[in-house]
This record gives C-alpha cells, sequence and structure tokens, in this order.
C-alpha cells in the first residue's frame, strides 16, 4: 500500500469537513475521489499534504506514519500536489515555477534538474515555448499544465491533482487527461480529486465517492461508471457522450 | 478595489523601465557610481543644492542614511517575505536602548554593544514573531503595530530607562587614528555618516546573497503564494521567522549606530511614524528592490527636509506626493520584475502580504 488514509476526521473550527475517510492507494494505481461540491474532496488532499491538520485517524505513506510529519517534509517523502485553483506563483517565469518544484530536492542548480525539466517540457511542449513568461500571465490552461509540472519536478511517489479539469475547454480537458495518463504509465502513482466524474472514471482504476465528509461507495472505476445512483448523481446524461 | 490606471506623461515609470533593461554589468557600474556619490555627498557644495535651509551634513546622517539602512532592512520582512510589519520602530528602539543602557551603565565600547545590540533585536525579532507570524497578514500588521507602541511605551514607564526623560551621556564610537573620517565626537556628523554607509554597504551586500539562495527563493514563494510554498516544501514558519529576525537584526544595528552619535535618547524618539516612514520608504521605492528601496529611503527622508521652506505645508505636500504616486505607480518607483508581475496580476501586493488561509495553520 503506497498511500494510506485510515479514518481522517478533520475540522475547521467546529466544521467537521472529514467524518472517517479511509482511502487506500497502491502503486502504480490512478485513483479517483468524486463528489458534490463541498465534499471534503480538497480537505482530504490538503490533509495528505500536510496544510490541515488531523484530529484523528492516521496517514501512512509506505506503511510509515506520516500523521504528524510537517507538510514539507512530506514532499521530500515524495508526496506531491497541484492544487485546487493551480496556485501558480504570479511573478516567477515558467522555469522558476517549475525549480520552485523541485525546492524540496535541494540545492538550486539548473543544470542537475536537466532531466526533470526535459520530461515535463516534453510533457507539456507548450510550456518550454514560454519558459520567460510570469506565471500570472499564462492563460488558465497553461497555467494547469505548470501546476502539474511543477509538482512532478520533486519527482513524486504519489501525484495529487485537485481538479486539473477547472475552467477548462473540453479539448483541454482531454488533453490535460492524456497527460495524465502518461504520468502514470511513466510510474507515478495518481489521487486524483474531481467533479467531471465521467472522464475521471474513464481514467482511474479505482474510485471512491464522497459525501459530505464520508465515503459512501469505493469501487472499481468501470463498475461506478455502471452504478446506478452514481449515474444519477454525478454523471447525469453526460456519461453516453 | 483597483483604482483605475491612468497614463500620464511617466517619466518615473521611464526610468523605472529602463532600469529593468539595464543588464547585469550596468547596474554594477551604476552601484558603483552611487557609491563615489555617496563617499562624496558630505561636501558642502551638495548641500547648498539638496539642502539649502538646512544643515546637510547632519541630514544626510540622519534621517538620510539611517532611514535607508531601516528600509533595507524592513526590505527583507515586507518586500522579500511579503510579511506586513507595522511596528518596525521597536527594533530601532531595542538597538537605540542597548546602545543607551550598555554605554551608559555598563560603559561598555561601541563595537560591543553593537553585536549585542543586534542580537538583543533578534532575539525580540523571534519572540515576537513565534508566536504571530501563524496569524494571517492583516493581524499580524495589527500584533506589529502594538508591539511597537509597547516597547516604547514600556520604556516610557521604566526607571532603568529613565522614563520619558530617557538617557543622556551616551557615549561614542572610539575614534580611530587621527583619520579624520574616523574621529567619532560631538559635532562633525560625517563619521557617523560614513560609518552607517559601511552598515548599509555590508547590510546590502548580505541581502543580495541571500536574495540568490534558497532563503531568498523560499521567501519569494512566501510572499507570493503562502499554500503554494508550503506544497513545494518549503518550512514557511521557519523562513518567515528568518525574515522577522533578519529584519529586526539590521534595525537593532540602525538603533545602535544612531543612538552612538546622539548623546540622549528619550521614547519619544521612538514613534509609531518612524515606522510609517519606512515602510512607505519601502513600499514608494519598489518593496522586494534593493536600488529601489534604498533611493525609497532616501526620498522619505530627504523630501521633507528639501521642502523645509514651505514651512508648515512640508508634510502636506509630502504625503500628497506620496498618495499621488501610490495611485499612479502601485509598484512604486524601481520595483522588480517579479513584483511588477505580481501587481498586474492583482494576486500579491500589500492587499495579500503573506496571507495565508485564516484557518490553514501549518503543522509544527
Ligand atoms: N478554510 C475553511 N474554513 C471553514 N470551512 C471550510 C474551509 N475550507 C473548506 N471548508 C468547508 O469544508 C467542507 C469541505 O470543503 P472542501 O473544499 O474540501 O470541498 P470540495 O469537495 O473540495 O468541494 P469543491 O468540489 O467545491 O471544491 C465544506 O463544507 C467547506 O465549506
Ligand atoms: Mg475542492
Amino acid at each position: 500500500m503506497l498511500l494510506e488514509l485510515d479514518g481522517l476526521h478533520v475540522h475547521y473550527g467546529k466544521i467537521e469537513a472529514l467524518r472517517g475517510v479511509s482511502v487506500a492507494v497502491e502503486e502504480g494505481e490512478i485513483v479517483t475521489l468524486i463528489g458534490a461540491n463541498g465534499a471534503g474532496k480538497t480537505t482530504t488532499l490538503k490533509t495528505i499534504s500536510g496544510l490541515r491538520r488531523v484530529t484523528s485517524g492516521a496517514i501512512r505513506l509506505n506503511g510509515r506514519d506520516i500523521t504528524r510529519t510537517p507538510g514539507h517534509v512530506r514532499v521530500e517523502l515524495g508526496v506531491s500536489q497541484a492544487p485546487e485553483g493551480r496556485r501558480i506563483f504570479p511573478g516567477m517565469t515558467v522555469v522558476e515555477n517549475l525549480e520552485m518544484g523541485a525546492y524540496a530536492r535541494g540545492g538550486s542548480g539548473r543544470a542537475r534538474l536537466g532531466a526533470e525539466f526535459e520530461r515535463v517540457f516534453s510533457l507539456f511542449p507548450q510550456l518550454a515555448e514560454r519558459r520567460t513568461q510570469p506565471g500570472g500571465t499564462l492563460s488558465g490552461g497553461e497555467q494547469q499544465m505548470l501546476a502539474i509540472g511543477r509538482a512532478l519536478m520533486a519527482r513524486p511517489h504519489v501525484l495529487l491533482l485537485d481538479e486539473p479539469s477547472m475552467g477548462l475547454a473540453p479539448r483541454l480537458v482531454a488533453q490535460i487527461f492524456a497527460i495524465i495518463a502518461e504520468i502514470n504509465q511513466q510510474g507515478t502513482t495518481i489521487l486524483l480529486v474531481e467533479q467531471n466524474a465521467a472522464q475521471a472514471l474513464r481514467l482511474a482504476d479505482r474510485a471512491y465517492v464522497l459525501e459530505v465528509g464520508q465515503v459512501v461507495k469505493s469501487a472499481s472505476a468501470a463498475d461506478l461508471l455502471e452504478d446506478e445512483s452514481v449515474r444519477a448523481a454525478y454523471l447525469g446524461g453526460d456519461v453516453a457522450s | 478595489m483597483r483604482l483605475p490606471r491612468v497614463q500620464l506623461p511617466d517619466f518615473v515609470g521611464a526610468a523605472g523601465a529602463v532600469w529593468q533593461r539595464t543588464p547585469t554589468w550596468g547596474k554594477w557600474v551604476i552601484g558603483l557610481a552611487v557609491l563615489v556619490v555617496a563617499v562624496l555627498a558630505p561636501a558642502d557644495s551638495v548641500g547648498r543644492i539638496m539642502a539649502p535651509a538646512s544643515d546637510w551634513k547632519s541630514i544626510l546622517f540622519f534621517p538620510i542614511a539611517v532611514y535607508i539602512l531601516l528600509a533595507v532592512g524592513l526590505n527583507i520582512v515586507v518586500g522579500q517575505a511579503g510579511l506586513l510589519d507595522l511596528g518596525y520602530v521597536a527594533f530601532f528602539a531595542i538597538g537605540g536602548y542597548s546602545m543607551a543602557l550598555l554605554g551608559v551603565d555598563q560603559h561598555w565600547s561601541f563595537w560591543a554593544i553593537l553585536p549585542a545590540g543586534i542580537a538583543a533585536a533578534a532575539v525580540a525579532g523571534v519572540v515576537l514573531g513565534a508566536p504571530t507570524l501563524r496569524l494571517r497578514g492583516d493581524y499580524l500588521a495589527i500584533v506589529t503595530l502594538g508591539f511597537g507602541e509597547i516597547i516604547r511605551v514600556t520604556a516610557n514607564n521604566l526607571t532603568f530607562t529613565g522614563g520619558p526623560r530617557g538617557i543622556a551621556g551616551i557615549p561614542h564610537p572610539p575614534s580611530v587614528g587621527h583619520v579624520k573620517a574616523l574621529q567619532y565626537g560631538v559635532l562633525d556628523p560625517k563619521p557617523y555618516y560614513y560609518l552607517t554607509l559601511a552598515a548599509i554597504i555590508l547590510v546590502v551586500f548580505v541581502v543580495r546573497r541571500l536574495e540568490n539562495s534558497r532563503v531568498g527563493r523560499a521567501w519569494v514563494a512566501i510572499r507570493e503564494d503562502e499554500d503554494a510554498a508550503q506544497l513545494m516544501g518549503v518550512p514557511t514558519f521557519k523562513f518567515k521567522l528568518w525574515a522577522f529576525a533578519m529584519g529586526a537584526a539590521i534595525g537593532g544595528m540602525a538603533g545602535v549606530v544612531w543612538a552612538s552619535k546622539v548623546i540622549s535618547i528619550t521614547p519619544d524618539n521612538f514613534q509609531f511614524i518612524l515606522s510609517v516612514l519606512v515602510l512607505s520608504a519601502v513600499v514608494l521605492g519598489g518593496s522586494g528592490n534593493l536600488p529601489g528601496v534604498i533611493l525609497g529611503g532616501f526620498l522619505v527622508a530627504w523630501l521633507p527636509e528639501r521642502f523645509r521652506g514651505f514651512a508648515s505645508h512640508r508634510d502636506l505636500i509630502f504625503g500628497g506626493a506620496l498618495v499621488a504616486l501610490m495611485i499612479f505607480r502601485p509598484e512604486g518607483i524601481l520595483p522588480s520584475r517579479r513584483r511588477r508581475a505580481e501587481m498586474e496580476e492583482g494576486q500579491a501586493g500589500l492587499g495579500t502580504l503573506g496571507a495565508a488561509d485564516v484557518t490553514a495553520e501549518a503543522s509544527p
């Protein structure tokens, strides 16, 4: 088991955003977390990255308990995230943003990161054309590519993606999803949070359905695509397309 | 709120653009030229132009050089790490009182007090920062503002700091040989000016090195997006504390140097307005960009002296000029490339100033 969430409870003040969430991600998988607005998807990813404190429950990475490990150490251990809303550093250029992605690996030499730059630029050729452009002036799609590329620079074992399709045109969504599949084939395990349930389920191996802070269903992605209640709640007519 | 960007003949903006296009070697040449000018500045002929109505050599030491040193220090906190500190005067005061107390009561020499004052201010920075740097940007501003006032009010009420009458008879630095520029006496401000200039140069070198280091990159990341910085593996709290301590140390240094000239200090020397003026120097000059910040410190210190002739209207004119500049050029006179991009996107700047999610407390 690469990543394991075991009965996580997380609070924002008195509000309980996660009420005992358990999720398991095996090495090499793509696992998706779907659910309505406010279900707690982003909270789950933030908690894995150490931005939120756990009230009770445990997070394990490769069997090691990282529940109390500071966030910056978790990055060194191989947990990387492309957060909701992309959160690109607006004043840094594309290259500088990517360098920040490799921050946890120490040093600062651009040469040392050659292989990582090459990998990111071959996944996202558009970024290569915009090396010196400030991140804040990129288009939404380019920013999403940069957010994913930046997260890859840390050479993560598990990549957390929070709604990479948000605000993108359908064609771009398809492109991004294809690239996610490619990243996975190159050996990176992926935990994908999505509103766009139909596409996420087609991409993923397994899926969890989150409702008001609880996992209400977990199954193989293919099974969930056929599940009546899931179709009614999250897929609408979309699934036929 | 975003103000409309009015297009005026933008001389200031043009100068800033030229600076941004200048290659690195060109900036070095300009830097050296500025240094030569700074060394020659105390000449009487310069004074007749720069400050006909006041004693140029005196104001060159204080406020001009001291403000520049303070601005460079506060820039680490505000400009680089993006933390709004409204009580920076506190560290200047701690340096000043270190000089006064250790010099008068303990008969320490200036060169022994200097590191002690710097250390005292840095420790105060950590003590203030440790509990408050987990707060959001605007709360941090309020707490630091309070801290600035607490230091002043405390000095006002304690007996060993001399209460409102302060401390008199503060010693000067020991003079060196017979070099005229190193005779630290009562009358000639020139040696103190050169001492402060040396401090500025030293600090500028340290800050420049930091800017290009892992620490500097972490500060930029924190300033632009604290949560994202943490997701990159930046120990954000630790580096915010570092910025705070370094800024405080430089404020303390300025306080020690300043107090070594003035013979007596009182709590009134450390008013809130000083924090505001140094902050406006940073923001006005170009938050985060050293040359801009130095220029800002110079202007904020010099302009009011230059317009002494306008007597009672001078604060009004000065204030008006500041407001106008901030409307038409919110990124400052000489902004860094980054700052400009940040401001254009409206994602960073004084509005967010390192503001993290209120509830997004980092795991310790
Ligand atoms: N900073 C916060 N302070 C208080 N409550 C919060 C905060 N962030 C999230 N919440 C609450 O926690 C719950 C889960 O939010 P979360 O952002 O995890 O949802 P989500 O599943 O990612 O939703 P979306 O699909 O809209 O992004 C919501 O009820 C939300 O209002
Ligand atoms: Mg979300």
